[in-house]
């Protein structure tokens, strides 16, 4: 199939447009926060504060690097188990976010979020993590260094691969995906 | 009394680490391959045909596999006629343990207090399941185990009763539930008998087996194809997409039990089924 190439930051035209099932290649800037970043950023909402960047049109990828080797953009980075951030998901999406990119299903929350907000979550292969890596052309600190591998990176990428599998119009295709196959 | 000196565990300790979590095992490789080419769903292809590229490029050795690098979780076999010389065997691990993940640039994700929640910042302690055996060897296996499998994994102590059926249903209860969660295909390990921790360290011990290996008992080996062939029916699919490729193997330990009792326990390993040994 046809792969999409997608740029960040979206805008509700593209979101729109994609429809679970589909494959793309995302260019540009994605930021990462996992478990830790995801608390933190929450609590800055609840307070009426400003997050430590703009997050408006942008994906966030539930994702942890390994350490980066000397003369090497980073280390390993595939995404993480999307499932724990279903809790905090719809909060961001609220606050302008346009998505994430991370692996596993997430739960009729988030699917109902991305249809209110016109976002999309896309899944990234879960262990592909060299080969992800191979996609990320910039590297750059933007908080909580201090939470080490859970801090939020901008990551500047070319052609990151991924596949829309809950979209803005109430598709999933983890439920359709696994329907199709199911012998039992 | 052979002694191995403490230095030298260290050392193979350091190299295990590097090498499980950049070299996937052959037979994982072999098993990954064939999946891609019996996988019904086009999607799955892809998915497979990323993953099948990902470990060519990690074994490269400058990219581990996968950004989770795990615990590291150790079954060692102590032998008898065996002394350890200049320090403690646990000690050793753990230092090795240490200087493999710093070295190796790996992934520090062991936290000091499960309910706190610091990083420990060395990926140590380590998980170590030390057995006893005869002869003057030293065998050191590493599994590193991500988190996102090891969370959907589970265990159960069924009724007598419940019987073979009541034990096939939960393990599929049990991978069904996993779903999308930990990176199928997967490999499921079961322990079936024992008592509670009995029954979960043998879930974990059955992931160390080859796969494509037969289990010893023509009873259990049935038993495994069975349960592999209806989890594949499951339709849950390479990273849970749909497909007809949702676990690569299905390995059994068992021990004996209770008269009242029959614990089973499935741990799920993702596709990156890292574990690598040394013998001193």
């Amino acid at each position: 199939m046809a792969k999409i190439t997608i740029t960040t930051p979206l805008t509700d035209e593209v979101v729109m447009s994609l429809k679970a099932g589909d494959e793309v290649l995302i260019s540009g800037a994605i930021y990462t926060a996992r478990d830790a970043a995801h608390r933190r950023m929450t609590e800055i909402l609840d307070r009426g504060e400003k997050l430590p960047f703009d997050i408006k049109g942008q994906l966030i990828y539930y994702a942890g690097p390994t350490p980066t080797r000397p003369g090497k953009v980073i280390g390993s980075i595939g995404p993480t188990s999307s499932v724990r951030m279903n809790p905090y998901a719809p909060r961001l999406l609220q606050a302008g976010s346009k998505g994430m990119i991370g692996k596993g299903e997430m739960n009729a929350d988030v699917q109902m979020a991305l249809q209110k907000y016109t976002a999309v979550y896309l899944a990234a292969v879960g262990g592909a993590a060299a080969l992800i890596a191979q996609t990320v052309v910039k590297n750059e600190p933007v908080a909580w260094e201090e939470l080490g591998t859970e801090a939020i990176r901008k990551l500047t990428v070319k052609d990151f691969p991924a596949i829309v599998v809950q979209d803005c119009h109430g598709g999933n295709l983890f439920l359709e995906g696994v329907k199709k196959y199911a012998k039992i | 009394m052979r002694q191995i000196l403490i230095q030298d565990i260290i050392t193979a300790v350091k190299n295990l680490c590097i090498d499980a979590n950049y070299h996937l095992g052959e037979d994982i490789k072999i098993a990954l391959r064939e999946a891609q080419e019996k996988e019904e769903s086009p999607l799955g292809k892809t998915i497979l045909r990323q993953i099948i590229d990902n470990f060519q490029i990690a074994q490269k050795g400058e990219f581990p596999i996968c950004q989770d690098t795990g615990f590291a979780v150790f079954f060692v076999d102590l032998g008898d006629q065996v002394c350890i010389k200049d320090g403690n065997l646990f000690d050793a691990i753990n230092e090795g343990t240490r200087q493999g993940y710093e070295e190796g640039y790996l992934r520090k994700s062991v936290l000091d207090d499960p309910v706190r929640r610091k990083n420990t910042g060395d990926n140590t302690p380590a998980v170590i399941h030390l057995n006893v055996v005869k002869g003057d060897k030293l065998k050191i296996i590493i599994a590193p185990k991500g988190g996102g499998s090891e969370n959907m994994s589970g265990l159960k102590m069924l009724k007598p009763a419940d019987g073979v059926e009541g034990l096939k249903q939960y393990v599929l209860e049990v991978v069904k539930k996993a779903g999308s969660n930990p990176c199928p295909p997967i490999v499921v390990g079961v322990g079936i008998g024992g008592t509670f921790e009995k029954c979960a360290e043998m879930a974990k011990r059955a992931l160390l087996r080859t796969i494509g290996s037969n289990h010893p008992n023509p009873f259990y080996a049935q038993l495994e194809s069975e349960l592999l062939e209806e989890i594949n029916k499951l339709g849950i699919g390479p990273q849970g997409l749909g497909g007809t490729q949702t676990a690569l193997a299905v390995h059994i330990e068992t021990y004996p039990c209770h008269i009242a009792g029959f614990p089973v326990a499935v741990n799920i390993n993702c596709h990156a089924a890292r574990h690598k040994e040394v013998v001193l």
